[in-house]
């Protein structure tokens, strides 16, 4: 085998070619010669992957001012993003969509479509990508909180053909809240705008919102207007259907599209 | 070996050999070739024409003018100018008039079945059925009133929320809860009630329960107990129980009392589209 080596040395591509007839120079005759070289190829090649690169990751850097600016748009609360892990934990995202298309039969069902400024401080988003059950974007307000326990209880009791599982236990499941704090720092640390205030009373805040006989005066001051407060389920204790309620019931209620319209060519 | 497999395919080698074996240089099919090239421009000219890139300040619109927001604008705007003549119509007339007419009454049947079942259906139930809990509309029980005006009052304001100031709003209290009622008086009432309807589950208790529903109930429920609009206190005379009507779900509205919640739909629904579904529920079977 060796011998054959020696007889037969590597030879051009355009030189080994059947008949051996003359042949013009194409472009991947030339290619060759990076092929060939091993320093040339590996600049060639740190060049193209660096120019791959910046078209593919520089824009996103720049992300965010294709987020249009939405008045209205707040932080979770503690009970709402406690509420909001309860609906990762469970799934809900495989079921459920949180994304209102801009198509006129998804504006008709669901309301308004969704913008890039209701999911910004979701970590990470629940757009989904399928849809068993609803689309969920705008649900918040849409049922009593009463609907909700009867429906997570027993979802077919009020919608027959649904075929969502049962969900009562969340109801038993009380919550205490111990590591809310760690969850809004948490938060804050992947750019979620908590402030100070909002770390140091996420215990306070976590409980007075399920509580309507409480103070929640700071709640509402540190969260708006629009934060819910209520018993959720209509049992004593924070139980994980409160916190999963609260969450539902806020979803797409923050921004007011009575007074906001959307720029078209976002 | 390598002379064998030259013979076989008349095929260019790289020119590289080890150990006798050859490396064909087989050309990428010419018509595969431009394909790809043409997938290259394609993908270049999308991001001119189409919103792509996301730059310093704001995103390339395109050259195109694409854009979904605008699309989905003129849908809605072509729908609503399609309907716009009946609609106007249809939130300018008199209220009580619209299930007299019937060109309004035919259109806001159809409107008004597509509003129900997109945004009613999961609690009051297909064509107004009901559940536990959840009113039918299918009957003549009407706890707020069921004359259009009425309906049209429940459907914008809602029952007892805290989104609306407007919301219908009335309280039963907790008896039982609240210690207003003694377990005894209770259940004496609650017997009294099934009598009303039915059989009670204890006939002594019943007699005694007529002193406590007076002094307690009748307020609000009325003297003969056949309820009150007014109040949205349900009629206790017939067979028709939104809670259940048998002594355990009786004896649990007693003492505790339920609180219903409607959400208000001013804000999610258009006026004609409210005045679409109150006419629907209005001919389910029992509009007044």
């Amino acid at each position: 085998m060796a011998d054959d080596k020696m007889q037969k040395p590597p030879m051009p591509a355009s030189a080994t070619g059947v008949g051996d007839r003359p042949k013009k120079k194409t472009f991947l005759d030339r290619h060759q010669i990076l092929e060939r070289n091993v320093t040339l190829l590996a600049i060639f090649a740190f060049l193209v992957v660096t120019i791959g690169g910046i078209v593919q990751i520089a824009p996103l850097f720049w992300l965010e001012n294709t987020i249009e600016d939405v008045e209205g748009m707040r932080p979770y609360t503690p009970l709402e993003l406690t509420g909001r892990d309860i609906y990762i934990r469970e799934g809900c995202y495989v079921c459920h969509s949180q994304m209102i298309r801009p198509m006129r039969d998804e504006v008709e069902r669901y309301g308004h479509y969704s913008l890039a400024a209701e999911s910004q401080y979701d970590h990470p988003f629940q757009w989904g990508s399928k849809r068993t059950g609803p689309d969920l974007a705008r649900v918040g307000g849409r049922y009593s909180n009463a609907w909700h326990v009867d429906h997570l209880r027993d979802p077919q009791s009020v919608v027959p053909e649904s075929v969502m599982p049962k969900y009562g236990y969340l109801e038993e499941r009380l919550l205490d809240g111990q590591y809310v704090e760690d969850l809004l720092a948490t938060h804050r640390l992947v750019g979620v705008p908590y402030e100070d205030a909002h770390v140091e009373n996420a215990q306070a805040d976590f409980r007075t919102q399920a509580d309507p006989e409480s103070d929640f005066d700071g709640l509402i001051e540190r969260y708006g207007e629009k934060v819910q407060v209520a018993n959720f389920d209509g049992r004593p204790g924070i139980s994980e259907a409160d916190a999963l309620i609260a969450y539902l019931q806020m979803l797409g209620t923050l921004v007011d599209f009575s007074t906001f319209t959307p720029v078209a060519s976002r | 070996m390598a002379k064998t497999s030259k013979d076989k395919h008349e095929v260019e080698t790289t020119g590289h050999e080890w150990d006798g074996i050859e490396e064909y240089n087989n050309p990428l099919p010419r018509w595969w070739l431009w394909v790809f090239y043409a997938t290259i421009a394609w993908g270049v000219w999308y991001t001119i024409a189409y919103p792509a890139w996301p730059m310093i300040s704001g995103a390339t619109q395109g050259y195109l003018g694409y854009s979904t927001r605008a699309n989905v604008q003129v849908d809605i705007e072509a729908a609503e100018a399609a309907n716009s003549q009946i609609n106007e119509r249809l939130a300018s007339v008199e209220l009580a008039s619209i299930p007299g007419d019937d060109e309004l009454a035919g259109y806001a049947r159809s409107a008004g079945e597509a509003v129900f079942n997109t945004w009613c259906v999961q609690c009051h139930g297909r064509e107004g059925g009901g559940f536990v809990g959840y009113p039918t509309l299918s009957d003549d029980s009407w706890l707020w009133g069921g004359t259009m005006e009425a309906i049209h009052t429940t459907v914008t304001h809602g029952i007892r929320n805290d989104e609306d100031p407007d919301a219908r709003y009335s309280a039963m209290p907790a008896f039982g809860r609240d210690e207003l009622l003694t377990k005894e008086e209770v259940a004496q009432v609650v017997n009294y009630v099934m009598s009303l309807s039915g059989e009670p589950q204890d006939a002594q208790a019943a007699e005694a329960g007529a002193e406590v529903f007076e002094y307690n109930c009748a307020a609000c429920h009325g003297e003969d107990a056949t309820g009150m609009v007014e109040q949205g206190a349900p009629n206790l005379t017939d067979a028709i129980w939104l809670y259940g009507g048998d002594y355990d779900a009786l004896y649990e509205t007693v003492w505790n009392s339920r609180f219903g919640v409607m959400p208000p739909w001013r804000e999610r629904l258009t006026e004609a589209e409210i005045r679409a579904v109150a006419a629907y529920v209005h001919q389910l079977g029992g509009g007044e």
